[in-house]
């Protein structure tokens, strides 16, 4: 990580190649927990958006006067704040989807892809660069927020947003909507991404013995 | 080799004649009159939910799975029971989209044949009984021509089945549970009962799992302490609350048979060791009571039975037999 990173790769780096949830496997709690319909994702996904967007450029602006030694409980404070001003917007502006969300608005303080990032980068970095990862990652989170819900709403509900598109005769899959529908998706998306990136993968190259015993080495699948 | 006569292989040097295919295909041939019954009682319908599920499991098998793994004839039978525990009426492309579940995530997932934990077919069903709960309790009628549909068959995929086009009953348990009425025992075990495909005749199940017993394709202990607890258990609550049912209609009703011989006594998900077997068939026996007298679901087997595949590795440890040739300070 010694090398400096140009501002693009800083913005894209979250979307795609470190995609906090598809790539590192954080922030699986309202992943799994509030996509069973797209308004829910793309609510929690902004809401996320928001949170990680002003600590991360809060926590650049005054890294050097955070002590080392209490810098995680400084960064909760940081998050907590932004969490209650999402947390009481959201009451004002969309009740409905807040009551639906229940305890994962709150939740967002102990989202370990904001303070990973604060511990990670922001603190280490300057404002501009923080401020475009935090974007980036940020959109990265949103983005399968988005695919995770629209799948779930899709075949659980037969609708997205609320519009049917199936008509009045689809029959809805009802184990989407419900926890295990959303361990089967993530699965799925798991599933389609390790299938594309395997497919540069170096292959197995099996080595002979003798009697026809064989082993496998050198497999790679990086 | 280029001399054969010394040519070093491991042991074992002498073989017997079975083979994974030849115990598969014994197990298909032994579903027979299972599948006869239930077409006997579910005319055309039992065809098309049979054929449609094991097309489900035999298509994803040869799409996903390993290269000629679909010779040894496990994804037809794992097809051919998850057909047998729909009820007749289920549109096709559900008992499709159960099959192609059944053989992916139940068991390719684990890598293939021999490294799945749960009963495939049986996790097929959960999967359709959880994501569609009203077509997985939707039983026909067994009066009425035998060439009717029983239900909407033919629906369009993604589209829910006509309800129009059904004449529904209730199973055995359903009516036990909800109207508190009995069915006749003669009835239940010759099958014309409402229920699931194969679930409803007994006796043609028992014949083949005799058949299985016979050949040593499946472990005699787990059906009979499966049968033994729950006919135990039910005849002890029944004394003491005559309200519940008795130990022969829990026995004869219900999918307990066709899951106590096809299901629980799956080679790869059922203990290794005798005395595993006995732990494993009590452990269905009594979830099944448990399920079915105080549980929401008038029936249980196919939890129990999922239950207890997931405790098999502790079983399978608890109870590993003495090595020969070890003192018995050793074995423990």
């Amino acid at each position: 990580m010694s090398r400096r990173t140009t501002p693009q790769e800083d913005f894209i780096r979250g979307i795609w190649k470190e995609n906090p949830v598809l790539v590192q496997l954080l922030g699986l709690c309202p992943t799994l927990a509030v996509t069973g319909t797209v308004d829910n994702a793309l609510t929690m996904g902004i809401a996320t958006f928001f949170v990680l967007l002003g600590s991360s450029v809060l926590v650049a602006t005054f890294k050097s006067v955070i002590p080392k030694e209490v810098r995680i409980s400084a960064y909760i404070l940081v998050i907590a704040t932004f969490v209650t001003i999402a947390d009481n917007v959201l009451h004002a502006v969309v009740p409905e989807i807040h009551k639906s969300l229940g305890p994962f608005v709150p939740l967002i303080v102990v989202n370990c892809i904001i303070l990973g990032r604060q511990e990670a980068f922001a603190s280490k970095n300057t404002v501009g660069r923080a401020t475009l990862d935090a974007i980036g990652t940020g959109f990265g989170f949103i983005i399968t927020m988005m695919i995770m819900g629209s799948m779930r709403e899709l075949l659980g509900n037969g609708t997205w947003l609320g519009y049917p598109l199936f008509g009045a005769h689809f029959e809805p899959w009802v184990i989407m909507v419900l926890p295990p529908g959303g361990f089967f998706t993530l699965g799925f998306i798991l599933l389609g991404i390790a299938w594309w990136k395997g497919r540069t993968a170096v292959p197995v190259r099996p080595r002979r013995w003798p009697h026809g015993v064989t082993t496998e080495v050198g497999g790679s699948t990086s | 080799m280029e001399n054969p006569r010394f040519e070093l292989t491991a042991s074992p040097h002498i073989k017997g004649p079975d083979s994974t295919p030849r115990i598969m295909w014994s197990v298909v041939g032994s579903l027979a009159p299972v599948i006869f019954a239930a077409i006997w009682y579910f005319g055309p319908s039992a065809v098309f939910v049979i054929a449609a599920a094991t097309l489900g499991c035999v298509l994803t098998e040869r799409v996903f799975g390993p290269g000629g793994s679909l010779k040894d004839g496990s994804a037809v039978i794992t097809g051919l029971l998850l057909g047998l525990t729909l009820p007749a009426g289920i549109p096709l492309w559900m008992a499709f989209l159960g099959g192609i579940f059944a053989i992916g995530l139940g068991k390719l997932i684990f890598g293939g044949l021999g490294q799945n934990v749960f009963n495939p077919a049986l996790l097929g069903r959960a999967f359709l009984q959880a994501a569609f709960p009203e077509a997985l309790t939707t039983w026909p009628n067994v009066s009425g021509p035998w060439w009717a549909l029983r239900g909407d068959n033919f629906a369009l995929p993604f589209m829910s089945a006509n309800p129009v086009a059904t004449v529904t009953g209730a199973t055995p348990l359903g009516l036990m549970k909800f109207e508190g009425t009995h069915t006749e025992l003669a009835k239940l075990i010759i099958g014309s009962t409402g229920g699931s495909l194969g679930e409803t005749a007994a006796v043609m199940i028992l014949l083949g799992g005799a058949y299985l017993a016979l050949k040593k394709y499946l472990d005699w202990r787990i059906p009979i302490s499966i049968f033994l607890t729950v006919a135990v258990l039910s005849q002890i609550i029944h004394v003491f609350m005559p309200e519940e049912p008795g130990a022969l209609f829990m026995l004869f009703s219900g999918g307990l048979m066709l899951g106590a011989v096809f299901m629980a006594t799956d080679m790869v998900t059922s203990p290794t060791a005798p005395k595993g077997a006995w732990i494993y068939g009590g452990g269905i026996g009594v979830l099944v009571v448990v399920i079915r007298l105080w549980g929401g679901l008038p029936e249980g087997v196919m939890y129990a039975i999922l239950l207890m595949n997931s405790l098999v590795p502790f079983i399978n440890r608890a109870t590993q037999p003495r090595l020969f040739g070890t003192g018995k300070e050793a074995a423990a």
